[in-house]
Protein backbone atom coordinates (compact mmCIF):
# COMPACT_ATOMS: atom_id res chain seq x y z
CA UNK A 1 0.00 0.00 0.00
CA UNK A 2 2.67 2.55 0.98
CA UNK A 3 4.86 2.06 -2.04
CA UNK A 4 5.54 5.71 -2.83
CA UNK A 5 9.05 6.94 -3.14
CA UNK A 6 8.78 9.92 -0.86
CA UNK A 7 10.51 12.48 -2.94
CA UNK A 8 8.13 15.34 -2.53
CA UNK A 9 10.29 18.44 -2.36
CA UNK A 10 8.57 21.76 -2.98
CA UNK A 11 10.50 24.88 -3.83
CA UNK A 12 8.87 28.29 -3.55
CA UNK A 13 10.53 31.22 -5.29
CA UNK A 14 9.48 34.88 -4.94
CA UNK A 15 5.82 33.84 -4.71
CA UNK A 16 3.54 36.89 -4.95
CA UNK A 17 -0.26 36.77 -5.19
CA UNK A 18 -2.68 39.64 -5.78
CA UNK A 19 -6.47 39.31 -5.52
CA UNK A 20 -7.53 42.02 -7.96
CA UNK A 21 -5.75 45.02 -6.43
CA UNK A 22 -5.17 43.52 -2.98
CA UNK A 23 -1.79 42.10 -2.14
CA UNK A 24 -2.21 38.73 -0.37
CA UNK A 25 1.34 37.34 -0.44
CA UNK A 26 4.60 39.09 -1.22
CA UNK A 27 7.93 37.57 -2.26
CA UNK A 28 7.76 34.29 -0.36
CA UNK A 29 10.77 32.02 -0.86
CA UNK A 30 11.75 28.74 0.77
CA UNK A 31 11.82 24.96 0.48
CA UNK A 32 9.73 22.14 1.96
CA UNK A 33 12.03 19.14 2.29
CA UNK A 34 10.69 15.62 1.57
CA UNK A 35 9.33 14.02 4.71
CA UNK A 36 9.18 17.29 6.65
CA UNK A 37 6.41 18.32 9.05
CA UNK A 38 5.72 22.04 8.85
CA UNK A 39 3.28 24.37 10.59
CA UNK A 40 2.05 27.37 8.60
CA UNK A 41 1.04 30.12 11.02
CA UNK A 42 0.24 33.81 11.02
CA UNK A 43 -2.62 36.23 11.73
CA UNK A 44 -5.96 35.97 9.93
CA UNK A 45 -5.64 37.62 6.55
CA UNK A 46 -1.91 36.88 6.63
CA UNK A 47 -2.18 34.70 3.52
CA UNK A 48 -2.11 31.15 4.95
CA UNK A 49 -4.93 29.79 2.80
CA UNK A 50 -3.68 31.70 -0.24
CA UNK A 51 -0.24 30.18 0.30
CA UNK A 52 -1.70 26.67 0.61
CA UNK A 53 -3.73 27.06 -2.57
CA UNK A 54 -0.77 28.49 -4.48
CA UNK A 55 1.35 25.52 -3.37
CA UNK A 56 -1.11 23.21 -5.12
CA UNK A 57 -1.45 25.51 -8.12
CA UNK A 58 -5.14 25.98 -7.35
CA UNK A 59 -4.48 29.72 -7.82
CA UNK A 60 -1.98 31.26 -10.18
CA UNK A 61 0.80 33.38 -8.70
CA UNK A 62 1.03 36.97 -9.92
CA UNK A 63 4.81 36.64 -9.74
CA UNK A 64 7.31 33.94 -8.81
CA UNK A 65 6.87 30.18 -8.90
CA UNK A 66 6.13 26.95 -7.03
CA UNK A 67 8.02 23.86 -8.20
CA UNK A 68 7.22 20.28 -7.17
CA UNK A 69 10.18 17.93 -7.52
CA UNK A 70 8.16 14.73 -7.79
CA UNK A 71 6.63 12.58 -10.44
CA UNK A 72 3.32 14.30 -10.45
CA UNK A 73 1.51 17.10 -8.74
CA UNK A 74 -1.62 15.02 -8.28
CA UNK A 75 0.00 12.99 -5.52
CA UNK A 76 -1.35 15.47 -2.97
CA UNK A 77 -4.10 15.07 -0.39
CA UNK A 78 -5.66 18.41 0.52
CA UNK A 79 -8.04 19.24 3.35
CA UNK A 80 -9.76 22.59 2.74
CA UNK A 81 -11.19 24.72 5.55
CA UNK A 82 -14.53 23.48 6.80
CA UNK A 83 -16.47 26.49 5.51
CA UNK A 84 -15.62 25.42 1.96
CA UNK A 85 -17.89 22.36 2.28
CA UNK A 86 -21.62 22.16 1.93
CA UNK A 87 -22.30 20.13 5.08
CA UNK A 88 -26.04 19.79 4.38
CA UNK A 89 -25.34 17.70 1.30
CA UNK A 90 -27.28 14.38 1.31
CA UNK A 91 -24.18 12.16 1.31
CA UNK A 92 -23.19 9.37 3.67
CA UNK A 93 -19.85 9.08 5.45
CA UNK A 94 -19.06 6.16 3.14
CA UNK A 95 -19.64 8.33 0.04
CA UNK A 96 -17.26 11.01 1.25
CA UNK A 97 -14.48 8.66 2.38
CA UNK A 98 -14.88 6.74 -0.90
CA UNK A 99 -14.05 9.95 -2.81
CA UNK A 100 -10.48 9.37 -1.68
CA UNK A 101 -10.36 6.42 -4.09
CA UNK A 102 -11.33 8.56 -7.09
CA UNK A 103 -7.91 8.04 -8.67
CA UNK A 104 -8.60 4.26 -8.70
CA UNK A 105 -12.33 4.14 -9.36
CA UNK A 106 -12.49 6.97 -11.90
CA UNK A 107 -15.96 8.35 -12.45
CA UNK A 108 -17.67 5.09 -13.25
CA UNK A 109 -16.18 1.96 -11.62
CA UNK A 110 -17.92 0.45 -8.61
CA UNK A 111 -16.01 -0.15 -5.38
CA UNK A 112 -14.42 -3.58 -5.08
CA UNK A 113 -15.04 -5.63 -1.94
CA UNK A 114 -11.41 -4.98 -0.88
CA UNK A 115 -11.98 -1.27 -1.21
CA UNK A 116 -15.16 -1.47 0.85
CA UNK A 117 -13.31 -3.32 3.60
CA UNK A 118 -10.49 -0.76 3.42
CA UNK A 119 -12.97 2.09 3.85
CA UNK A 120 -14.49 0.42 6.92
CA UNK A 121 -11.08 -0.25 8.44
CA UNK A 122 -10.02 3.33 7.86
CA UNK A 123 -13.15 4.56 9.60
CA UNK A 124 -12.11 2.50 12.61
CA UNK A 125 -8.67 4.11 12.48
CA UNK A 126 -10.11 7.63 12.73
CA UNK A 127 -12.56 6.64 15.47
CA UNK A 128 -15.73 6.52 13.35
CA UNK A 129 -16.38 2.81 13.75
CA UNK A 130 -19.71 1.86 12.14
CA UNK A 131 -20.44 5.36 10.85
CA UNK A 132 -20.43 4.45 7.15
CA UNK A 133 -24.17 4.86 6.60
CA UNK A 134 -24.54 8.02 8.68
CA UNK A 135 -25.51 11.16 6.78
CA UNK A 136 -22.87 13.85 6.93
CA UNK A 137 -25.34 16.49 8.09
CA UNK A 138 -25.77 14.53 11.32
CA UNK A 139 -22.06 14.68 12.23
CA UNK A 140 -20.53 16.96 14.85
CA UNK A 141 -17.64 19.24 13.87
CA UNK A 142 -15.12 16.77 15.26
CA UNK A 143 -16.71 13.77 13.54
CA UNK A 144 -16.79 15.66 10.25
CA UNK A 145 -13.08 16.36 10.50
CA UNK A 146 -12.35 12.70 11.37
CA UNK A 147 -14.25 11.69 8.24
CA UNK A 148 -12.11 13.99 6.11
CA UNK A 149 -8.97 12.51 7.68
CA UNK A 150 -10.25 9.07 6.65
CA UNK A 151 -10.58 10.38 3.09
CA UNK A 152 -6.93 11.50 3.21
CA UNK A 153 -5.96 7.96 4.29
CA UNK A 154 -7.73 6.59 1.20
CA UNK A 155 -5.82 8.95 -1.11
CA UNK A 156 -2.53 7.60 0.21
CA UNK A 157 -0.64 10.63 -1.12
CA UNK A 158 2.97 11.44 -0.34
CA UNK A 159 2.19 15.13 0.26
CA UNK A 160 -0.56 16.07 2.72
CA UNK A 161 -1.77 19.65 3.08
CA UNK A 162 -4.27 20.57 5.83
CA UNK A 163 -5.90 24.00 6.13
CA UNK A 164 -6.88 24.66 9.77
CA UNK A 165 -7.95 21.11 10.66
CA UNK A 166 -8.29 21.88 14.39
CA UNK A 167 -10.70 24.81 14.21
CA UNK A 168 -13.90 24.31 16.23
CA UNK A 169 -13.33 20.71 17.32
CA UNK A 170 -13.14 19.11 20.77
CA UNK A 171 -9.79 18.43 22.48
CA UNK A 172 -10.19 14.66 22.31
CA UNK A 173 -10.57 14.75 18.53
CA UNK A 174 -7.71 17.22 18.30
CA UNK A 175 -5.35 14.84 20.16
CA UNK A 176 -6.44 11.93 17.97
CA UNK A 177 -5.93 13.87 14.73
CA UNK A 178 -2.48 15.04 15.81
CA UNK A 179 -1.51 11.44 16.42
CA UNK A 180 -2.61 10.57 12.88
CA UNK A 181 -0.60 13.49 11.47
CA UNK A 182 2.52 12.34 13.34
CA UNK A 183 1.95 8.79 12.03
CA UNK A 184 1.78 10.05 8.45
CA UNK A 185 4.99 11.96 8.95
CA UNK A 186 6.69 8.93 10.45
CA UNK A 187 5.79 6.97 7.31
CA UNK A 188 7.83 9.52 5.38
CA UNK A 189 5.02 11.70 4.05
CA UNK A 190 5.53 15.44 3.74
CA UNK A 191 2.88 17.19 5.84
CA UNK A 192 1.97 20.91 5.85
CA UNK A 193 -0.59 22.20 8.33
CA UNK A 194 -2.03 25.71 8.65
CA UNK A 195 -3.14 26.32 12.25
CA UNK A 196 -3.63 28.90 14.98
CA UNK A 197 -2.74 27.13 18.21
CA UNK A 198 0.88 28.04 18.95
CA UNK A 199 1.15 25.50 21.80
CA UNK A 200 0.50 22.71 19.29
CA UNK A 201 3.05 24.18 16.90
CA UNK A 202 5.71 24.30 19.59
CA UNK A 203 4.99 20.80 20.81
CA UNK A 204 4.64 18.81 17.59
CA UNK A 205 5.93 20.67 14.54
CA UNK A 206 9.70 20.73 13.86
CA UNK A 207 9.43 23.35 11.08
CA UNK A 208 7.42 26.55 10.88
CA UNK A 209 6.52 29.11 8.24
CA UNK A 210 5.31 32.41 9.73
CA UNK A 211 3.30 34.50 7.29
CA UNK A 212 2.13 38.07 7.65
CA UNK A 213 1.60 38.81 3.99
CA UNK A 214 5.37 38.58 3.69
CA UNK A 215 7.37 35.65 4.96
CA UNK A 216 8.40 36.68 8.47
CA UNK A 217 10.22 33.42 9.17
CA UNK A 218 10.78 29.99 7.61
CA UNK A 219 12.82 27.34 9.42
CA UNK A 220 13.20 25.48 12.73
CA UNK A 221 10.19 26.16 14.94
CA UNK A 222 12.32 27.11 17.98
CA UNK A 223 13.98 29.88 15.96
CA UNK A 224 10.85 31.17 14.27
CA UNK A 225 8.41 31.15 17.16
CA UNK A 226 9.70 34.24 18.99
CA UNK A 227 7.66 37.10 20.36
CA UNK A 228 9.46 39.59 18.14
CA UNK A 229 8.65 37.60 14.99
CA UNK A 230 4.99 37.20 15.88
CA UNK A 231 4.66 40.91 16.60
CA UNK A 232 6.25 41.61 13.25
CA UNK A 233 3.78 39.31 11.45
CA UNK A 234 0.85 41.19 12.97
CA UNK A 235 2.39 44.60 12.30
CA UNK A 236 2.81 43.80 8.61
CA UNK A 237 -0.95 43.57 8.28
CA UNK A 238 -1.64 46.88 9.97
CA UNK A 239 0.01 48.99 7.29
CA UNK B 1 -64.75 8.25 -11.55
CA UNK B 2 -62.74 5.70 -13.55
CA UNK B 3 -64.10 7.26 -16.72
CA UNK B 4 -62.69 10.57 -15.62
CA UNK B 5 -59.21 9.09 -15.99
CA UNK B 6 -59.80 6.65 -18.85
CA UNK B 7 -61.97 8.68 -21.18
CA UNK B 8 -59.18 11.04 -22.32
CA UNK B 9 -57.01 8.05 -23.10
CA UNK B 10 -59.05 6.98 -26.10
CA UNK B 11 -57.49 9.86 -28.00
CA UNK B 12 -54.10 9.35 -29.61
CA UNK B 13 -52.93 12.88 -28.79
CA UNK B 14 -53.64 12.34 -25.08
CA UNK B 15 -51.76 9.06 -25.06
CA UNK B 16 -48.80 10.79 -26.69
CA UNK B 17 -48.97 13.65 -24.23
CA UNK B 18 -49.00 11.21 -21.31
CA UNK B 19 -46.02 9.27 -22.58
CA UNK B 20 -44.24 12.58 -23.14
CA UNK B 21 -44.85 13.51 -19.50
CA UNK B 22 -43.33 10.23 -18.34
CA UNK B 23 -40.26 10.83 -20.53
CA UNK B 24 -39.99 14.33 -19.13
CA UNK B 25 -40.18 13.08 -15.54
CA UNK B 26 -37.36 10.57 -16.08
CA UNK B 27 -34.89 13.21 -17.27
CA UNK B 28 -36.06 16.32 -15.45
CA UNK B 29 -36.41 14.67 -12.02
CA UNK B 30 -32.71 13.86 -11.49
CA UNK B 31 -31.58 17.07 -13.20
CA UNK B 32 -33.79 19.06 -10.83
CA UNK B 33 -32.37 17.31 -7.77
CA UNK B 34 -28.85 18.19 -8.87
CA UNK B 35 -29.85 21.79 -9.65
CA UNK B 36 -31.19 22.16 -6.11
CA UNK B 37 -28.07 20.62 -4.57
CA UNK B 38 -25.82 22.85 -6.64
CA UNK B 39 -27.85 25.86 -5.42
CA UNK B 40 -28.60 26.78 -8.97
CA UNK B 41 -32.42 26.82 -8.78
CA UNK B 42 -32.75 30.46 -9.73
CA UNK B 43 -30.02 30.19 -12.30
CA UNK B 44 -32.12 27.47 -13.96
CA UNK B 45 -35.05 29.88 -13.99
CA UNK B 46 -33.02 32.56 -15.70
CA UNK B 47 -31.69 30.05 -18.18
CA UNK B 48 -35.18 28.83 -19.10
CA UNK B 49 -36.31 32.37 -19.98
CA UNK B 50 -33.16 32.94 -21.95
CA UNK B 51 -34.16 30.20 -24.37
CA UNK B 52 -37.17 32.18 -25.61
CA UNK B 53 -35.64 34.28 -28.40
CA UNK B 54 -34.06 31.14 -29.86
CA UNK B 55 -37.36 29.30 -29.58
CA UNK B 56 -39.13 32.22 -31.23
CA UNK B 57 -36.76 32.23 -34.17
CA UNK B 58 -37.12 28.45 -34.50
CA UNK B 59 -40.91 28.88 -34.39
CA UNK B 60 -40.97 31.61 -37.03
CA UNK B 61 -38.82 29.54 -39.33
CA UNK B 62 -40.13 26.03 -38.73
CA UNK B 63 -43.59 26.41 -37.18
CA UNK B 64 -44.64 24.59 -34.04
CA UNK B 65 -42.05 21.84 -34.34
CA UNK B 66 -40.20 20.70 -31.26
CA UNK B 67 -37.05 20.09 -33.26
CA UNK B 68 -36.91 23.59 -34.81
CA UNK B 69 -37.78 25.26 -31.51
CA UNK B 70 -35.39 22.98 -29.64
CA UNK B 71 -32.40 23.78 -31.81
CA UNK B 72 -33.17 27.49 -31.49
CA UNK B 73 -33.62 27.23 -27.74
CA UNK B 74 -30.46 25.22 -27.28
CA UNK B 75 -28.43 27.76 -29.24
CA UNK B 76 -29.89 30.68 -27.30
CA UNK B 77 -29.31 28.90 -23.98
CA UNK B 78 -25.69 28.15 -24.73
CA UNK B 79 -25.00 31.70 -25.96
CA UNK B 80 -26.60 33.05 -22.80
CA UNK B 81 -24.60 30.77 -20.49
CA UNK B 82 -21.42 31.77 -22.31
CA UNK B 83 -22.18 35.52 -22.21
CA UNK B 84 -23.04 35.43 -18.51
CA UNK B 85 -19.91 33.43 -17.74
CA UNK B 86 -17.70 35.85 -19.68
CA UNK B 87 -19.32 38.90 -18.09
CA UNK B 88 -18.72 37.64 -14.57
CA UNK B 89 -15.18 36.72 -15.46
CA UNK B 90 -14.11 39.98 -17.07
CA UNK B 91 -16.18 42.52 -15.16
CA UNK B 92 -16.86 42.97 -11.48
CA UNK B 93 -20.46 41.71 -11.83
CA UNK B 94 -21.26 38.39 -10.09
CA UNK B 95 -22.62 35.53 -12.22
CA UNK B 96 -26.18 35.64 -10.87
CA UNK B 97 -26.52 39.36 -11.55
CA UNK B 98 -25.23 39.06 -15.11
CA UNK B 99 -27.58 36.10 -15.67
CA UNK B 100 -30.50 38.21 -14.47
CA UNK B 101 -29.52 41.02 -16.83
CA UNK B 102 -29.33 38.79 -19.86
CA UNK B 103 -32.50 36.82 -19.13
CA UNK B 104 -34.64 39.96 -18.95
CA UNK B 105 -33.33 41.09 -22.33
CA UNK B 106 -33.84 37.60 -23.76
CA UNK B 107 -37.38 37.21 -22.41
CA UNK B 108 -38.62 40.52 -23.81
CA UNK B 109 -36.87 39.94 -27.11
CA UNK B 110 -38.53 36.51 -27.39
CA UNK B 111 -42.02 37.77 -26.59
CA UNK B 112 -41.60 40.67 -29.02
CA UNK B 113 -40.44 38.38 -31.84
CA UNK B 114 -43.41 36.06 -31.46
CA UNK B 115 -45.98 38.84 -31.16
CA UNK B 116 -44.63 40.64 -34.22
CA UNK B 117 -44.92 37.57 -36.38
CA UNK B 118 -47.95 35.78 -35.00
CA UNK B 119 -51.12 36.10 -33.00
CA UNK B 120 -51.61 36.14 -29.25
CA UNK B 121 -52.84 32.54 -29.42
CA UNK B 122 -49.39 31.46 -30.60
CA UNK B 123 -47.77 33.34 -27.77
CA UNK B 124 -49.91 31.58 -25.14
CA UNK B 125 -49.19 28.33 -26.87
CA UNK B 126 -45.44 28.77 -26.70
CA UNK B 127 -45.32 30.27 -23.23
CA UNK B 128 -47.68 27.81 -21.55
CA UNK B 129 -47.67 24.71 -23.72
CA UNK B 130 -50.44 22.51 -25.01
CA UNK B 131 -50.89 18.77 -24.87
CA UNK B 132 -52.13 18.89 -28.46
CA UNK B 133 -48.74 19.83 -29.76
CA UNK B 134 -47.00 16.54 -28.94
CA UNK B 135 -46.64 14.79 -32.28
CA UNK B 136 -44.58 11.70 -33.14
CA UNK B 137 -41.45 13.72 -33.87
CA UNK B 138 -41.74 15.57 -30.58
CA UNK B 139 -42.26 12.35 -28.66
CA UNK B 140 -39.23 10.78 -30.29
CA UNK B 141 -37.01 13.75 -29.47
CA UNK B 142 -38.22 13.78 -25.87
CA UNK B 143 -37.47 10.08 -25.51
CA UNK B 144 -34.01 10.63 -26.91
CA UNK B 145 -33.33 13.55 -24.59
CA UNK B 146 -34.42 11.55 -21.50
CA UNK B 147 -32.30 8.55 -22.47
CA UNK B 148 -29.29 10.71 -23.22
CA UNK B 149 -29.73 12.57 -19.92
CA UNK B 150 -29.78 9.39 -17.86
CA UNK B 151 -26.78 7.86 -19.64
CA UNK B 152 -24.67 11.03 -19.39
CA UNK B 153 -25.63 11.55 -15.75
CA UNK B 154 -24.60 8.00 -14.93
CA UNK B 155 -21.21 8.61 -16.55
CA UNK B 156 -20.43 11.90 -14.80
CA UNK B 157 -22.41 11.30 -11.60
CA UNK B 158 -19.52 10.76 -9.20
CA UNK B 159 -17.30 13.70 -10.22
CA UNK B 160 -20.36 15.94 -10.57
CA UNK B 161 -21.38 15.19 -7.01
CA UNK B 162 -17.86 15.67 -5.67
CA UNK B 163 -17.66 18.95 -7.53
CA UNK B 164 -20.72 20.31 -5.74
CA UNK B 165 -19.71 19.06 -2.33
CA UNK B 166 -16.01 19.89 -2.39
CA UNK B 167 -14.83 21.61 -5.59
CA UNK B 168 -11.23 22.06 -4.36
CA UNK B 169 -10.90 18.31 -3.86
CA UNK B 170 -11.91 17.53 -7.42
CA UNK B 171 -9.57 20.19 -8.78
CA UNK B 172 -6.62 18.94 -6.77
CA UNK B 173 -7.13 15.24 -7.60
CA UNK B 174 -8.77 15.32 -11.02
CA UNK B 175 -7.74 18.66 -12.45
CA UNK B 176 -10.82 19.25 -14.64
CA UNK B 177 -13.66 20.71 -12.63
CA UNK B 178 -15.23 23.27 -14.98
CA UNK B 179 -15.77 20.72 -17.66
CA UNK B 180 -18.48 18.82 -15.71
CA UNK B 181 -20.33 22.04 -15.01
CA UNK B 182 -20.60 22.69 -18.75
CA UNK B 183 -21.87 19.17 -19.52
CA UNK B 184 -24.43 19.57 -16.73
CA UNK B 185 -25.63 22.97 -18.00
CA UNK B 186 -26.01 21.40 -21.44
CA UNK B 187 -28.26 18.70 -19.92
CA UNK B 188 -30.32 21.36 -18.12
CA UNK B 189 -30.94 23.21 -21.38
CA UNK B 190 -31.82 19.99 -23.23
CA UNK B 191 -34.38 19.02 -20.60
CA UNK B 192 -35.90 22.50 -20.60
CA UNK B 193 -36.32 22.22 -24.36
CA UNK B 194 -37.87 18.80 -23.90
CA UNK B 195 -40.57 20.32 -21.68
CA UNK B 196 -41.61 22.97 -24.20
CA UNK B 197 -44.39 21.09 -25.93
CA UNK B 198 -46.51 20.20 -22.89
CA UNK B 199 -45.39 22.83 -20.40
CA UNK B 200 -44.33 25.78 -22.50
CA UNK B 201 -41.12 27.76 -22.23
CA UNK B 202 -42.13 29.74 -19.16
CA UNK B 203 -43.01 26.74 -17.02
CA UNK B 204 -40.73 24.04 -18.37
CA UNK B 205 -38.54 24.46 -15.31
CA UNK B 206 -41.52 23.73 -13.03
CA UNK B 207 -41.46 19.99 -13.63
CA UNK B 208 -37.74 20.04 -12.84
CA UNK B 209 -37.68 22.14 -9.69
CA UNK B 210 -40.94 21.50 -7.84
CA UNK B 211 -40.64 17.68 -7.63
CA UNK B 212 -36.97 18.04 -6.67
CA UNK B 213 -37.56 20.47 -3.81
CA UNK B 214 -40.59 18.47 -2.63
CA UNK B 215 -38.41 15.34 -2.50
CA UNK B 216 -36.01 17.16 -0.18
CA UNK B 217 -38.74 17.07 2.50
CA UNK B 218 -39.10 13.28 2.37
CA UNK B 219 -35.84 11.63 1.31
CA UNK B 220 -32.43 11.78 2.98
CA UNK B 221 -30.15 10.12 0.48
CA UNK B 222 -29.39 10.67 -3.18
CA UNK B 223 -31.16 7.53 -4.44
CA UNK B 224 -34.32 8.40 -2.56
CA UNK B 225 -34.23 11.97 -3.86
CA UNK B 226 -33.90 10.83 -7.47
CA UNK B 227 -36.65 8.20 -7.28
CA UNK B 228 -39.07 10.50 -5.47
CA UNK B 229 -38.46 13.43 -7.81
CA UNK B 230 -39.14 11.20 -10.81
CA UNK B 231 -42.30 9.77 -9.22
CA UNK B 232 -43.69 13.16 -8.24
CA UNK B 233 -42.96 14.57 -11.69
CA UNK B 234 -44.60 11.58 -13.41
CA UNK B 235 -47.69 11.57 -11.20
CA UNK B 236 -48.32 15.31 -11.35
CA UNK B 237 -47.73 15.17 -15.11
CA UNK B 238 -50.37 12.46 -15.49
CA UNK B 239 -53.03 14.06 -13.31
CA UNK B 240 -52.26 17.52 -14.65
CA UNK B 241 -52.88 16.39 -18.22
CA UNK B 242 -56.15 14.66 -17.34
CA UNK B 243 -57.31 17.73 -15.48
CA UNK B 244 -56.36 20.05 -18.31
CA UNK B 245 -58.27 17.82 -20.75
CA UNK B 246 -61.49 18.07 -18.75
CA UNK B 247 -61.26 21.72 -17.82
CA UNK B 248 -59.68 23.06 -21.01
CA UNK B 249 -56.99 24.76 -18.96
CA UNK B 250 -53.58 25.07 -20.61
CA UNK B 251 -51.57 21.97 -19.69
CA UNK B 252 -48.42 23.78 -18.52
CA UNK B 253 -49.87 25.78 -15.62
CA UNK B 254 -52.15 22.88 -14.63
CA UNK B 255 -49.28 20.41 -14.30
CA UNK B 256 -46.99 22.89 -12.58
CA UNK B 257 -49.73 23.98 -10.17
CA UNK B 258 -50.33 20.33 -9.21
CA UNK B 259 -46.59 19.94 -8.61
CA UNK B 260 -46.79 23.13 -6.57
CA UNK B 261 -49.54 21.57 -4.48
CA UNK B 262 -47.29 18.58 -3.77
CA UNK B 263 -44.56 21.04 -2.78
CA UNK B 264 -46.81 22.86 -0.31
CA UNK B 265 -48.03 19.59 1.21
CA UNK B 266 -44.41 18.42 1.54
CA UNK B 267 -43.41 21.74 3.03
CA UNK B 268 -45.99 21.31 5.77
CA UNK B 269 -46.08 17.54 6.34
CA UNK B 270 -42.72 16.23 5.06
CA UNK B 271 -40.67 14.00 7.35
CA UNK B 272 -37.40 15.89 6.84
CA UNK B 273 -37.27 19.38 8.32
CA UNK B 274 -40.77 20.46 7.23
CA UNK B 275 -42.86 22.98 9.19
CA UNK B 276 -44.59 20.32 11.34
CA UNK B 277 -41.44 18.29 11.74
CA UNK B 278 -39.47 21.27 13.02
CA UNK B 279 -42.24 22.07 15.49
CA UNK B 280 -42.07 18.58 16.95
CA UNK B 281 -38.35 18.98 17.45
CA UNK B 282 -38.80 22.20 19.37
CA UNK B 283 -41.47 20.77 21.64
CA UNK B 284 -39.28 17.85 22.67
Amino acid sequence: MHSHSHTNKIQVKDLTVYYHETLALENISGTFEPGSLTAIIGPNGGGKSTFIKALQKLIRPSKGSVTHYCKNLCDTAYLPQKNEFDTSFPLTVFDVVGMGLLAHTGSFKAYTSEQIILIKKTLEKVGLNGFENRLINSLSGGQFQRMLFARIFMQNASLIILDEPFTAIDTQTCTHLIKLILDWNRQGKTVLVALHNLDLVEKYFPETVLLGRQCVGWGKTSKILTEANIKKAFKNLMV
Amino acid sequence: MVDFFLEPLQYAFMKKALVSCLCLALGAGPIGVLLVLRRMSLMGDALSHALLPGVAIGYIMGGFSLVAMGVGGLTAGLIMALLAGLTSRFTQLKEDASFAGFFLIALSLGVLLISLKHSAVDLTHILFGSALSVDDDALLSMGMISSLTLVVLACIYRPLLIECFDPAFLKSTHGKGGYYQIIFLGLVVLNLVSGFATLGTLLSLGIMMLPAISARFWAQKMTGLFVLAILIAAITGFFGLILSYHTDWPSGPTIVLLAGLVYIVSLVFGTQGSILHHRKYKKL
